[in-house]
């Protein structure tokens, strides 16, 4: 195999190692896509937050990005008027179901949500669906940080960070459908499961859902970067 | 390796099955179809009176009792098939213990077959006509129903009788790549919804050139309604075992695995015994019929849950994962199973290999259409006069089916729509009624083949509710993983809640029409993707019966109960009978001064009780959409 292959995306040639996902190789070369639940070292991408679209030339319908590894002579573009329908679609499918108080969130200014939302030009606030209301208990057991469901996104970056860094397995999806939560064996709280409150699943978490509570008195909060 | 050849080993294995059976048939044999849809009919107890009756008789030395599988007149359960030498077969239906007793007396003890109560004789004969006589008998064509309800599903000598393993016998004396060839060139279509065509799957897998290989047999059928995998296997279940074992020689599998719904008891059980069944006679694991090709099967029993028939998540719930689907690439015939290389295919697909092979893939493709050659199995069920499981060629028109073979719709109703393809498939009007059944066509006009469920609508049906009801299925069946299906479809059900009690105008119908497509659109797996069919086609086809709800407030089926009220008319109202004022659990229904009844509206909660409870000379009980009364129309109307 060679060493490489060349995709065009957005008009733009770029060499890409073989076996690379499109998502990374465009983000690389400073072209954004919008992403939730991609991760890199991953062979096969979870693909469930349907935010990363493409379109490539000789396929009908947009792909997610994430899932399609780069091939030789790839023509691909990133915007076009059926990926930025989808994009919308889903990126307010998933506002429908988060906390959008920015203000009282630790993550404002700090957050992916807002990140896709200012690239994409979709507004943050939309009349398209009804919010779906749920109560969820703020999980402020670990001594270090919390836990907020109301804002979690489903996107399964902790769940990665816990597994695969941290080799600790304390918390996984459960529920089906519109139920599926973030949660630790038998719903217990972080502090009682086996969680060793590494915050690695913090530094994870691209929205507010995870986050560190603030020291008292008044030591600046952990600077996510 | 044995001395002989494969097909001296079957040689052998079929004249032991036929005098097996044979003296079987010197017998009288009652054959009672005790499929799951016979059994809910009360078959058993049927069986039991036939027991009773026959030894009231004296007659047990001579009368043999056996059940047997669903031979897909379902509308006639309990029924059941009596050969008694010197007789054609017949086919008795709508069975109770009265007609049991006439039976054993008149036909088994004497010998008067009581025609009278006969349906249809089995074979040919001049005396009585068949099921190929009734006028459906033109259009139906039954091959992997052929044998369903004629043979003892539970002794593999009935199978072998008939011919069954034969196309094993001959294809181990060929080699590997004719099987795969002669699949290839048939064009056989997965039958599991989406009509992939099996050979090109094998092939993929041959060329993944696994060290180990796997063949799994996708029975969940999870569709409400849907029941034609559990018949075969119930039924006939040596045809999906020899067409799995076809498949594993032609694509070098040494294991194979049938998941199978836990809520499918006798067909868990068919199955194991015919496995059994198949080691003992060696034509399951190793060495089958003294070659060196080995395979075996095992079951595996499925939790339940919609989405894992979805091949990806009935891989992972067997390797004691989350049942949820992957994104593909790499597809299952790359790495399956544990990682290795794996064919997954419907029951049904696999019931037409040895078919095929016996009888070479030339005749099959003269079945059908040449894009989609062979049969199609129905399940035919709601406003059709003979439900029940159906098998017609391809390319039969929905027409065709619905008003040939299912003798149209009962009590002189119109037809309004037919919804085909199970919870995700599409409603088609009646325009659309000269659509030929076949994977394509049905695609194109928005329907699918989907499991082949096919629910009959009449005017008493309301597309509304209808759209709702298969997408609140599909909703609570969501595994949850992607944002379109698990949050799209909640919010399409809220929309056609609203929709079903009034609420929204024509904008609510475009946004839901937009998010249904998107949903089809960008979901991960086919359960998202298919999800919005019912509402997208009933948008398209019944535009006018949404807007009649949301503008109007009116439910045109009078169907919504938000949407309607009851109502007594007063000329109709015969005042001296009491009837309804009883059926009320509510007490909402009082005596006027007049002697006329009325329904105190406040108290109502539209149980329909009043309106089934008014006797049919009267027939006072009318339902109103929209809910005005007349008395405040007119009011309005000043
Ligand atoms: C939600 C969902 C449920 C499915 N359920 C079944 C099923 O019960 N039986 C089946 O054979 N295929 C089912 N399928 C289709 C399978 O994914 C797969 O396409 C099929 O088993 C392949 O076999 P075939 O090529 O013989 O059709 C389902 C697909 C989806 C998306
Ligand atoms: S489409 Fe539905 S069932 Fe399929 S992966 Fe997405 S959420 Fe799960
Ligand atoms: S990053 Fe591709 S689907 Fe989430």
């Amino acid at each position: 195999m060679s060493e490489y292959v060349t995709v065009k995306i957005d008009g733009q040639e770029i060499k890409a190692k073989p076996g690379e996902k499109l998502l990374w190789v465009a983000l690389d070369n400073d072209i954004y896509i919008p992403h939730l639940c991609g991760i890199r070292s991953e062979e096969r991408s979870n693909a469930s937050c349907r935010l990363c679209f493409v379109e490539i030339e000789g396929i009908p319908r947009p792909v997610t990005s994430c899932t399609k590894t780069v091939e030789d002579g790839m023509v691909v573009i990133t915007r076009s008027e059926r990926v930025d329908r989808l994009v919308k679609t889903a990126f307010e499918l998933i506002l429908s179901d988060h906390n959008l108080k920015c203000r009282e969130c630790p993550a404002n200014r700090n957050c992916v949500l807002q990140v896709i939302a200012k690239k994409r030009k979709i507004k943050l606030r939309h009349d398209r669906f009804k919010p779906i209301a749920r109560e969820y208990e703020l999980d402020d057991s670990p001594a270090g940080f919390a836990f907020d469901r109301s804002r979690c996104v489903l996107c399964g970056q902790c769940i990665w960070a816990d597994r695969e860094e941290a080799k600790v397995g304390a918390i996984g999806f459960t529920k089906r459908g519109i139920n599926r939560v973030v949660t630790t064996f038998k719903d217990l709280p972080l502090a009682e499961s086996i969680c060793t409150q590494c915050m690695l699943c913090v530094e994870a978490c691209p929205v507010g859902a995870l986050f560190y509570k603030k020291k008292e008195p008044h030591t600046a909060t952990a600077d996510k970067s | 390796m044995s001395s002989l050849t494969p097909k001296e080993l079957y040689n052998k294995l079929s004249q032991e099955a036929i005098s097996h059976d044979e003296a079987h048939q010197e017998k009288t044999r009652v054959m009672v179809g005790t499929a799951t849809c016979g059994v809910a009919a009360g078959a058993l107890k049927i069986k039991a009176d036939f027991i009773r009756e026959v030894e009231a008789k004296n007659l047990q030395d001579e009368v043999d009792i056996v059940e047997v599988g669903c031979i897909g007149h379902c509308y006639a359960e309990p029924l059941a098939i009596i050969a008694k030498p010197g007789h054609p077969a017949i086919c008795y239906g709508h069975l109770d213990d009265g007609l049991v007793h006439r039976l054993v007396e008149d036909f088994l003890a004497g010998d008067d077959p009581s025609y009278e109560y006969a349906m249809a004789a089995l074979e040919r004969n001049d005396v009585f006509p068949t099921f190929e006589d009734f006028p459906r008998g033109v259009y139906e064509q039954k091959l992997i129903l052929e044998q369903c309800g004629f043979i003892d599903a539970r002794d593999i000598n009935s199978y072998i009788a008939r011919d069954g393993y034969s196309a094993l016998a001959m294809a181990l004396e060929e080699k590997p790549g004719w099987i795969l060839d002669e699949v290839k060139a048939s064009n056989l279509r997965g039958r599991g919804g989406a009509g992939f065509p099996a050979g090109r799957k094998w092939e993929a897998c041959i060329r993944s050139k696994g060290e180990e290989i796997y063949v799994i047999c996708n029975a969940d059928e999870g569709d409400p309604g849907a029941f034609m995998d559990r018949s075969i296997l119930e039924s006939d279940p040596h045809l999906v075992i020899e067409g799995m074992i076809l498949c594993a020689f032609a694509v070098g599998a040494r294991k194979g695995y049938l998941y199978i719904r836990a809520e499918y008891p006798r067909a868990v059980t068919h199955v194991q015994e015919a496995i059994d069944q198949a080691r003992v006679k060696g034509l399951l694991g190793e060495s089958i019929l003294g070659t060196d090709f080995s395979f075996d099967l095992e079951i595996f029993q499925g939790s339940g849950a919609f989405v894992c028939g979805e091949a990806t998540a009935l891989v992972n719930s067997m390797e004691g994962k989350m049942g949820m689907p992957e994104s593909r690439p790499p597809r299952l015939a790359q790495k399956g199973y544990r990682g290795k290389p794996t064919v997954l295919n419907n029951v049904k697909t696999f019931a037409y290999v040895p078919l095929i092979i016996r009888k070479g893939a030339k005749w099959f493709k003269e079945i059908g259409t040449p894009e989609n050659p062979g049969t199609a199995v129905f399940s035919l069920v709601g406003k059709v006069v003979n439900t029940g499981l159906v098998e017609v060629p391809m390319g039969t028109t929905l027409r065709q089916l619905i008003y040939e073979v299912g003798d149209g719709l009962p009590n002189g109703k119109e037809f309004k729509a037919v919804q085909i393809g199970g919870p995700s498939g599409g409603c088609l009007p009646e325009t659309a009624l000269d659509v030929p059944i076949d994977f394509d066509s049905l695609q194109d006009a928005g329907a699918i083949m989907g499991s082949g469920g096919l629910v009959v609508m009449d005017e008493d049906d309301c597309m509304v509710s209808v759209a709702r009801y298969f997408l609140e299925f599909t909703q609570h069946e969501s595994c949850g993983k992607c944002t379109f299906c698990r949050l799209g479809t909640k919010h399409m059900l809220d929309i056609l809640t609203g929709i079903t009690k009034g609420e929204g105008d024509d904008e609510t119908l475009n946004l839901l029409e937009e998010l249904a497509e998107d949903v089809r659109d960008g979901s991960l797996c086919n359960l998202g993707r298919t999800a919005p069919n019912p509402v997208l086609t009933t948008l398209k086809y019944f535009r006018d019966e949404y807007k009649a709800h949301i503008l109007e407030g009116r439910c045109p089926a009078k169907v919504c109960r938000d949407l309607l009220l009851y109502y007594i008319e007063p000329p109709k109202c015969s005042k001296l009978c009491n009837v309804c004022v009883g059926s009320c659990p509510t007490e909402a229904i009082f005596t006027r001064d007049d002697g006329l009844k009325e329904i105190d509206q406040e108290k109502c909660v539209k149980c329909d009780n009043c309106l089934k409870a008014c006797p049919d000379e009267y027939n006072a009980v009318v339902k109103l959409s929209p809910p005005v009364l007349p008395s405040e129309k007119e009011r309005k109307a000043k």
